[in-house]
């Protein structure tokens, strides 16, 4: 298929019901750092099936966990430097799905 | 440190393993506390969703009564795509029209709430919006849970894990390591809902009953993957998933997963019959599909694991919803003997929860197909050669365009003798054999 394809996510994320934890995320990267400047791959921007994660221009890598539909996915894909700090939102926040 | 024990039972998550083990115990009478990070159970948990009945018929016999079901499934079809065109089979049959009907299309999000409604009536306690950080211990034996809310440390003598596939409580606890990328599938997917009567036409249904097509082919852009569409009541449930690590490793595009779905959702194949769908949720999630070999120790002091957490999904079968229940039953069961027997719940005893899954279809499955995942691992070709051969193999044959259906099949075989050699067709027909055996 020749055709460019392009999605946006929060279209989609739009749909989703959401309780957020205000000022506490519940993923966290753990060393800015070891994103900007020994990871290569940043598979996380591009797996994220939220798209949390993001490149900025300067080669940053930022996260926002607003949408995140808490699969897990970043966690296990960063097992060349383990950099995420993964956890369960607080009880009752989070995504919270009406159909599963 | 020990404190007395407040419940005979902890069980920590609410879906199909932990409502079974819980519903399991507070029905022979056991304390029972079941405890959800979810709004109400459900709330947080994702799948196809297709909920084989055998299992929940033996924990909840009548359960046809009142749990809330999509559609029976009287059709399974199974497709493969490429960029234009599907071949499949199609098996449809009113012998799976009669009840009692073997599957449903359920949503999660109202069935474990149901279920764990069945556990409050069986007379455990659930509560909800509560996520559990840690495991109590005391040595090595898990004494209690610790919570994320005020006064959150409780106490029991068994705690079941069935927290799902991110199973965080069990690696805290050192029971078992990280998951791996090659063992877990990402899935995506999104539910989209028309009007019932659009769905009995398009499928050739009726009221209750449904369709499930299963499909492999190019749009997982050779990476070992599958897409599925079921059909519920009001509504349609598109979705895929492929290896997490092939996702990372052999995704040269770095496609993304939803990116990957809307091109399914563009397919010729599939966009007829979704047209005019409102997409009305859209959910990601884990699906462990690293088998036998990836089943971490299930038991000990004090403690179980069950479901997900497991690893129990038999994934060449797309089954998993059936051996959580299954195991969360044992689970529960093995906890009931254990009390009968008053000689505690260390991993001496737990034990017989093993051995319970060893003797059933559970660990039986996983073990036949204990080969599967490394075999498609190491051949790709079966998710990025053979789909477009096959598709292209059918289209051949029947275009009717003059030329000699002998000569047609010598094209046909040229193509797969260029694309895999003849050894290379015999070698992975003898592969995908063993690895069944």
């Amino acid at each position: 298929m020749s055709e460019i394809i392009t999605v946006n996510v929060e279209d989609k994320l739009f749909q989703n019901r959401y309780r957020v934890d205000h000022g506490r995320a519940h993923i966290r990267i753990k060393d800015a750092d070891v994103c900007t400047n020994q990871c290569q791959a940043k598979s996380c921007t591009f797996i994220c099936p939220a798209a949390c994660y993001r490149t900025e221009g300067n080669g940053t890598v930022t996260l926002i966990t607003d949408g995140c539909l808490e699969c897990g996915s970043c966690r296990i894909l960063c097992s060349d430097h383990w950099n995420i700090a993964w956890e369960y939102p607080r009880g009752g926040h989070g995504v919270l799905m009406k159909f599963g | 440190m020990r404190k007395p024990s407040q419940f005979d039972a902890i069980v920590v998550g609410a879906g199909p393993a932990g409502s079974a083990a819980a519903y399991t115990m507070a029905k022979a009478g056991m304390r029972v506390l079941m405890i959800e990070r979810g709004e109400y159970p459900g709330s947080k948990n994702v799948m196809g969703a297709i909920m084989y009945s055998q299992q929940l018929e033996q924990i909840i016999p009548d359960f046809r009564d009142d749990a809330p079901l999509e559609r029976h499934i009287i059709e399974q079809r199974m497709w493969v795509l490429d960029d234009t065109s599907f071949v499949g089979t199609h098996v449809r049959s009113a012998d799976y029209d009669k009840p009692p009907y073997n599957r449903y299309t359920i949503m999660r999000a109202q069935f474990d709430k149901w279920f764990a409604g069945k556990v409050r009536e069986a007379g455990g306690l659930v509560i909800n919006e509560t996520t559990v950080d840690h495991l109590i211990m005391d040595g090595d034996h898990v004494v209690g849970v610790q919570c994320d809310r005020e006064a959150g440390d409780v106490y029991a003598d068994v705690v079941v894990l069935a927290d799902g596939v991110n199973s965080t409580l069990a690696l805290k606890a050192g029971f078992h390591g990280e998951l791996e990328a090659k063992n877990v599938a990402l899935c995506v997917k999104e539910i989209l809902f028309m009007p019932e009567e659009t769905i009995r036409q398009r499928f050739n249904v009726g009221e209750d009953s449904g369709v499930v097509i299963e499909m492999v082919g190019a749009f997982s852009e050779g990476m070992m993957g599958t897409a599925f569409l079921y059909t519920n009541r009001e509504s349609l449930t598109l979705g895929l998933g492929c290896v997490l690590g092939d996702f990372r490793n052999a995704n040269p595009n770095r496609t993304a997963p939803y990116l990957m779905l809307e091109k399914l959702k563009r397919h010729p194949a599939i966009a007829p019959l979704i047209e005019g769908g409102e997409m009305k949720e859209y959910a990601a999630h884990l699906i462990p599909e690293g088998g036998f070999y990836a089943v971490p120790k299930v038991y000990g002091n004090g403690w179980m694991i069950a479901g997900d957490s497991a690893g129990f999904v038999n994934a060449p079968h797309r089954e998993g919803s059936n051996l959580a229940m299954a195991s969360g039953r044992m689970a529960g069961e093995t906890a009931i003997a254990a009390k009968a027997a008053g000689k505690g719940y260390s991993a001496d005893v737990l034990k017989q929860y093993k051995a319970k899954l060893d003797d059933s279809f559970v660990m039986k499955d996983l073990h036949k197909y204990r080969e599967m995942p490394a075999v498609l691992h190491r051949n790709p070709q079966f998710f990025g050669t053979y789909p477009g051969l096959v598709a292209n193999a059918a289209k051949t044959m029947f275009t009717v365009d003059g030329v000699d259906k002998k000569s047609k099949e010598r094209e046909i075989f040229a193509s797969l003798r260029k694309a895999r050699g003849l050894r290379g067709l015999v070698g992975d027909a003898y592969k995908l054999w063993r690895a069944t055996r």
